[in-house]
């Protein structure tokens, strides 16, 4: 299989912008200045490229909503928050790559007519911040980036902006609060960002891996990158994977490639031939997957439909050992703390159900607190701001209801022994 | 401040738009919050964070509701209404959701409501009886917070009780514009807290009471005086300063036992021209003189007399000289105002009629606060009386050469204000006061008659902008304190024919009709909008009819 992004993942290695460039690259970003802009956000749009920060959301579709005739700047802001547990990617593309990044982030740019951009990149990516710094420097001296970019009028200036480690700042409109200097509390929608994002200006907001794969695109042509993936989820996408496998790290597969194979050929199954018992299929806010589920093509609508996502790409392998009720559990104080705060139910509720967890764990289930769960989680979906309460109630909802015997064990012989003690 | 009455060019009257809420047509303006537009229904969509004066936080979630078309429910208070739109308010599926976004509120709140100040007016209480009504679930110890913390001089807070509604902040942030409160910590770990080194000392921090729809942010001043539900509330116009921000007087008069005053506290009343929802402090908490203080009885001589004594006596030196210098202030209201001008001016010719103001200019701002500390300097000026310092200290010449030998001030203490009148106060013949409180010149004086103060009186000021308010009497005078329209019809009686004991109204209505800056309506009509803040947006004193039907 051809390896677009992680060609460059060479263990202690970081691709410079001479590198970069004898490798064929900055290529595409002379081409997009040659292009009209609208041509750019066609070709997107024909690539099938999704947005592969979580949502799935076609990236050419969200260039096309920008309003240019506002007055404003158009403000061009990445997310590189990737605070999803289970996922690290991103990360591995600015510490090998940057200059494919930086790349891609001038093409995003010269598509939607934006001078200046904004990436925003987790706090603890100490390593990363440090090379993507050092490469901006690099293309700046080189006249890739500054006032007349490649000898071209245009203006692109990159500011890297560090986050302080909160969960809810890779929520797009809380990472805009978080960059303009407020708490990172997402915001109301209606306006959304690309009307009324950063500073009050429209705003695309788009994920390192996304706009990582736009030189290629631009290079070998859209029709060539949506054939590599599945019907309507074009090319590739870097899988982090972990957990209970032989192979765990990042892979880099087209759109739709099987779980199964993911796990048993890529990953080269799980370790001493244990049984798998489930597995999260992108990042820890997707619903859970029993063994019987995994023969699904990773993409966003094939997951969909199993009412789970491909989200951020981050497939957690669970083996037969592992106890879901605690594996639940500390899923639930991630939430739990990880919430806001601004919403009643997501504040509430995921302490709350991160209370009840440890109670049961502690041996003081009820049966009932089953149903409770259930019902709570019902109503912490789809009631809030944003959705990191939708996010937690995925795995609530699931891991429960498919492994309901094994909640219902712990209860019960928690008890017994209470008993005997 | 924001302009919350929309006064848009009559040109272009904007296309309104229909929905249907619960079945009704509603028609609204462009713009209308489906919030709004469901009141129009009556239908009662609960809220704690939407308040119509601050910006839209959109984090309770009580307010969602269903609309046709759109799979997820939808919170009230942000969505606009859309023409065509189809909205239900008390289906099913809103009712649950209801219901448990009231859970979740009530997840980690300590429903100490036996020793929380705020029961009987709280909106967990009222909507927990009307949405919630469920048993609790909550098997998990609840998050510990601050309580009883003293976050400015008048707010005490009790982070516990908090919903996280950020109305508080949000007044802070967008109406006195003092930003000192804050959320801070995530998750239900989520408090309020004051920026350090902050206290809530702004001129206006009392509002965070008001709208603060929970035990939260309790009023360090009125806090276990009382139970809510003992209060009588009336309405009334705050005289503080010539804004005449429209105000609620909450009282105790049937049980005693809780302390002494009739007047427990002030509560700012809606109006959309003068004050929407809020008030300043100093007219808050500047209601202690009802109680304290007062003049209770006629006196002579500092001798109590009968009110028939001193007045028949004032009456006879009023008949012999016309020597008498008379005080008026522009804290009287229009009705006393003209009385006396009919009585001093028309009827007895006294040269010597003045208008001194009590109080001095002081702060302004642009937000309630005006500087002149005088509720009625505009009507005392609509009825000829204008105020001239250099005019109004000749009086203490002219009353030293004997040309003046008898003053009749109306409520003001005229000899702290004045060393000069303190001078010549000994060579008078004889004066009167008429005033509600005690001070050195009731002290003084010979003669004393006992009024009432605002709020125990009918009347009107006229305030900065020209409007002419109505107030009406809240309690009864206390002691044997009448209003100084009665002794203005008695005094005129006594000395002339003619005149009877008339009400501040009948008074209102004879002078509207004289004086066209006056707008000839009935008090009713001058008393602003009846109703509570409560239904507007903030709690004030709970509708005891609600609570009829359970008890």
């Amino acid at each position: 299989m051809e390896k677009l992004i992680s060609k460059y993942f060479v263990e202690g290695k970081t691709f410079s912008l001479a590198e970069y460039e004898q490798d064929g690259g900055y290529q595409a970003i002379r081409k997009a200045l040659e292009m009209k802009r609208e041509d750019i956000i066609e070709t997107v749009k024909k690539s099938n490229l999704r947005g592969l920060g979580g949502a799935g959301f076609p990236t050419g579709m969200k260039w096309s909503f920008i309003p240019q005739n506002t007055g404003k700047p158009v403000y061009l802001v990445i997310n590189g928050d990737e605070g999803e547990p289970g996922t690290f990617k991103d990360k591995y593309i600015l510490r090998h790559a940057p200059h494919l990044f930086l790349e891609g982030v001038m093409i995003a740019s010269v598509a939607n007519n934006v001078h200046k951009a904004y990436v925003y990149i987790r706090g603890e990516y100490v390593k990363p911040i440090q090379i993507l710094k050092k490469a901006i420097e690099e293309a700046t001296a080189k006249g890739y980036l500054g006032d007349k970019i490649f000898g071209k009028d245009y203006k692109l200036e990159i500011v890297v902006h560090r986050g302080a480690g909160a969960y809810i700042c890779g929520e797009e409109t809380g990472l805009l609060e978080s960059l303009e200097g407020k708490k990172g509390q997402p915001r109301l929608k209606p306006p959304f960002p690309a009307v009324v994002g950063l500073f009050g200006c429209p705003t695309v907001i788009n994920n390192v891996e996304t706009v990582s794969y736009l030189s290629f695109i631009l290079n070998r042509g859209p029709e060539w990158f949506a054939g590599l993936g599945s019907e309507k989820n074009g090319g590739m996408r870097l899988i982090s994977l972990s957990g209970h496998v032989r192979n765990p790290g990042v892979y880099e597969l087209p759109l739709g490639f099987s779980l199964r194979k993911l796990i048993y050929e890529v990953g080269g199954g799980i370790p001493d031939d244990k049984k798998l018992k489930a597995v999260v299929p992108g990042g820890l806010s997707a619903a859970i997957l029993s063994p019987e589920e995994i023969d699904v093509g990773l993409d966003f609508d094939q997951l969909r439909n199993l009412k789970t996502m491909a989200g951020s790409g981050g497939v957690i392998v669970f083996d037969e050992t592992t106890d879901l009720v605690k594996a639940l559990t500390v899923t639930m104080r991630f939430y739990a703390h990880e919430s806001c705060g601004q919403c009643s139910p997501c504040r509430e509720g995921t302490g709350w159900i991160y209370r009840i967890l440890k109670r049961i764990l502690e041996g003081k289930g009820r049966l009932e607190d089953l149903n409770n769960m259930a019902d709570i989680c019902a109503y912490m979906g789809g009631t809030t701001i944003c959705a990191l309460a939708d996010g937690a109630a995925m795995p609530l909802r699931s891991y429960p209801q498919k492994f309901r015997k094994e909640f219902e064990d712990y209860i019960q012989n928690k008890e017994k022994q209470l008993q005997t003690v | 401040m924001p302009d919350i009455v929309e006064k848009k060019p009559e040109e272009q009257k904007p296309k309104m738009v229909k929905l249907k809420v619960d079945g009704k047509e509603v028609e609204v303006k462009p713009g209308t919050r489906l919030i709004e537009a469901a009141r129009m229904t009556q239908e009662d969509v609960p809220y704690y964070c939407y308040h119509p004066g601050l910006s839209i936080a959109g984090n309770c979630r009580m307010c969602q509701v269903e609309i046709e078309g759109i799979p997820k429910l939808q919170i009230a208070c942000h969505m606009e209404a859309k023409d065509g739109m189809v909205v239900h308010t008390k289906n099913d599926k809103v009712l649950k959701t209801r219901q448990h976004m009231l859970e979740f509120l009530l997840v980690n709140h300590p429903v100490d409501c036996p020793v929380c100040d705020q029961a009987g007016e709280c909106w967990l209480q009222d909507y927990y009886m009307k949405h919630g009504l469920h048993d609790s679930r909550v098997n998990e110890d609840k998050v510990s917070k601050p309580k009883a913390v003293p976050i400015g001089p008048n707010v005490m807070l009790d982070a516990e009780r908090c919903i996280l509604c950020s109305r508080c902040v949000r007044f802070t942030d967008e109406i006195s514009k003092t930003h000192e409160l804050g959320i801070v910590g995530r998750g239900d770990h989520s408090e309020i807290q004051v920026f350090p080194g902050k206290q809530l000392n702004n001129l206006y921090s009392g509002n965070v009471v008001d709208i603060c729809p929970v035990g939260a942010l309790t009023d360090r001043d009125f806090r276990f005086k009382i139970r809510v539900w003992y209060l009588k509330s009336g309405d009334s116009v705050c005289g503080g300063c010539s804004r005449g921000c429209n105000i609620q007087v909450h009282t105790n008069l049937d049980r005693p036992q809780h302390g002494t005053g009739r007047v427990k506290r002030l509560k700012p009343r809606y109006n959309a021209e003068v004050n929407q929802w809020w008030m300043c402090d100093a007219g808050r908490y500047d209601y202690k003189y009802h109680d304290e203080n007062r003049v209770l009885a006629a006196r002579k001589n500092a001798a109590q007399a009968f009110e028939e004594t001193v007045l028949k006596e004032i009456a006879a030196k009023l008949k012999a000289s016309k020597k008498t210098a008379v005080i008026l202030s522009p804290q009287m209201t229009n009705e006393e105002l003209y009385l006396a001008r009919k009585l001093f001016r028309d009827e007895l010719k006294l040269q010597h009629i003045y208008l001194a103001s009590p109080k001095k200019d002081g702060f302004s701002d642009d937000i309630l606060i005006k500087a002149d500390k005088n509720p009625n300097r505009k009507g005392a000026e609509n009825l000829g009386f204008t105020e001239t310092p250099e005019k109004f200290e000749s009086l203490f010449g002219l009353s030293a050469k004997g040309e003046v030998d008898g003053w009749i001030i109306f409520g003001q203490d005229l000899l702290s204000l004045y060393p000069k009148a303190r001078e010549v106060f000994s060579k008078l013949n004889w004066s009167l006061f008429i005033g509600s409180n005690e001070n050195e010149t009731s002290k003084l004086a010979g003669f004393v008659l006992p009024s009432a103060t605002s709020v125990e009186k009918d009347g009107t000021w006229t305030n900065f902008d020209g409007r002419t308010q109505a107030f009406r009497k809240v309690l009864e005078p206390a002691g044997e304190a009448k209003s100084e329209i009665h002794f203005l019809a008695q005094l005129g009686a006594l000395v002339s024919s003619g005149w009877s004991a008339q009400t501040a109204e009948a008074v209102y209505q004879d002078l509207a009709a004289k004086e066209k800056s006056f707008p000839a309506r009935s008090y009713a009509d001058l008393s602003g909008t009846a109703s509570a803040i409560r239904v507007q947006a903030a709690p004030t004193v709970p509708s005891l009819q609600q609570y009829d039907n359970i008890l």
